[in-house]
């Protein structure tokens, strides 16, 4: 897991696309825009996630955020340690803290998305 | 609506290169959290916080008519205060809804309004539509004063070596002159909006840093630190203080909102006295506590029901820091409103069970 090597969506999920399955995550930077993380909803293995389309939700006390699939597919595994305890997302959001894994209907799709250096100037802008 | 050019404190550049994450904030560029909202908070409730709340309209009133007028435009009976005294009061609307909630300070020849930042304009404008016939002036003071919070079980720790004054003799919701540093004059109240003991100085704009920054130095050894704007309203949340624009606005009316003690029915006549004489007799609704049983936050505007039968809405929730709860503030039925009752909450469309509780959900330890 090399967060230099992921997509990242605008809308700061990331993605990390193995032959034809996806580990999908929130990035740092969108963690600690949050901060005080309370609760996740993720949903079941099964489930179809459409890219830009939310797929759950993560709740700090400041607010309600939805999470946007970067990329199309069904579920296949859910990161039960973090609805366990969403904590796990604020210590490691790239490796412990992913959210699901899913099977993609197509791999390109992934190269819509921007990659690490293009995300960094993106956050560097939004900070502004 | 929002100036597109927000207006800095003078503790601007101050919060910039300490970590202040900046938000527009009714016209004001303010800090909303420094390093995190939960561990503000517990600064505050274990130590001492500083909180930037220059935001806050600040208007000086002089002359000798100066106490009947704010006596006619704010509910509560000004009359009653004494010299260095501070009063809490509402402005009412004709109708009895709420323009805004206010202290009112009596110094020894004239009078302080502190206003909310967002309605300082419509303070104003009231102050003025009501003028005629009193021998009084209003001066808006608000940008050449900054005003800084010191909160917290050691605020007074903290502000003391600071000040040419013993605090010790300084009661709550009392006000006096002191000078800081042995230069800045300021006036120094007992006053504040988190629930715990502490301070609230205005100053001149030029000396805020230097204060701030003596109070960051004087506060080291109790773990102070800068407070944003979302600890504050998770702290003023935890003391049930009510927050306009979300228990207290232009359509509730205070008997509503829990604030009618602050109404002064028998006072004589006042703006909005006559619509709040019969807000007094019903009410409609009333603030209660809820206690969900989840985590999910129950924010502004979810529905309040039980079996089925909409009872109200939320006005502020949040997951509480010192209590480790979902809570919410909600305007609901009076006929619901015993604490132990069972409700469901609409959180973004999933009913969320809770439980009405007791206001405030925190009260500070008794020293």
């Amino acid at each position: 897991m090399d967060p230099k090597k992921f997509r990242y969506s605008p809308t700061h999920e990331w993605v990390d696309v193995e032959g034809d399955t996806a580990v999908v995550g929130l990035s740092k930077f969108a963690v600690d825009q949050l901060t005080d993380l309370l609760t996740i909803e993720l949903p079941k293995v099964g489930a179809r996630l459409t890219a830009g389309k939310s797929f759950g939700e993560v709740e700090s006390v400041k607010s309600v955020n939805d999470l946007y699939a970067p990329i199309s597919g069904e579920v296949v595994e859910v990161n039960q340690a973090l609805l366990d305890d969403v904590q796990v997302l604020s210590e490691d959001p790239y490796v412990k803290g992913w959210l699901v894994k899913i099977k993609v209907d197509d791999p390109a799709e992934a190269g819509k998305l921007l990659d690490h250096s293009a995300y960094e100037i993106k956050i560097a802008e939004d900070e502004h | 609506m929002t100036d597109p050019t927000p207006l800095h404190t003078p503790l601007f550049d101050w919060h910039q290169t300490n970590g202040g994450r900046m938000v527009d904030f009714a016209g004001w560029s303010m800090p909303v959290q420094y390093t995190s909202i939960v561990e503000e908070h517990q600064a505050v409730r274990s130590g001492v916080g500083l909180f930037d709340v220059s935001h806050m309209g600040r208007l000086a009133f002089d002359g000798p008519k100066a106490l009947s007028w704010i006596n006619l435009v704010a509910t509560n009976d000004a009359t009653k205060l004494e010299p260095g005294r501070i009063q809490y009061s509402l402005l009412a609307n004709d109708l009895g809804g709420l323009i805004d909630d206010i202290l009112v300070y009596r110094l020894d020849k004239s009078y302080y309004v502190v206003c909310n930042a967002s309605n300082r304009d419509r303070v104003v404008a009231q102050f003025g539509e009501h003028q005629e016939g009193f021998k009084a002036t209003l001066t808006d003071k608000t940008v050449e004063t900054a005003m800084i919070a010191v909160q917290g079980p050691a605020a007074a720790a903290t502000l003391q070596p600071l000040v040419d004054r013993p605090l010790d003799g300084l009661k709550y919701y009392h006000v006096a002159t002191g000078k800081l540093m042995g230069e800045v004059e300021a006036l120094v109240s007992r006053t504040g909006y988190t629930g715990e003991d502490g301070f609230e100085l205005i100053v001149p704009g030029p000396s805020a840093s230097r204060v701030w920054i003596a109070l960051m130095e004087s506060g080291s050894g109790f773990g102070v630190a800068p407070i944003g704007l979302g600890a504050r309203d998770t702290l003023r949340f935890e003391a049930a203080m009510p927050l306009y624009g979300h228990e207290l606005s232009d359509t509730i009316n205070p008997f509503a909102a829990g604030v009618g003690w602050a109404v002064k029915i028998d006072k004589g006549d006042f703006v909005g006295s006559d619509a709040l004489k019969q807000h007094k007799q019903s009410p409609g609704s009333t603030r209660v506590g809820l206690k969900l049983d989840g985590k999910r936050i129950a924010r502004q505007g979810s529905m309040v029901t039980a079996d089925d039968r909409t009872l109200g809405s939320v006005t502020s929730g949040t997951f509480a820091p010192t209590l480790q709860a979902s809570l919410a503030m909600a305007l609901i039925d009076p006929g619901s409103s015993a604490p132990g009752t069972k409700v469901v909450v609409d959180v973004r469309g999933k009913p969320e069970p809770a439980e009405v509780v007791p206001l405030p959900f925190y009260k500070r330890p008794k020293p």
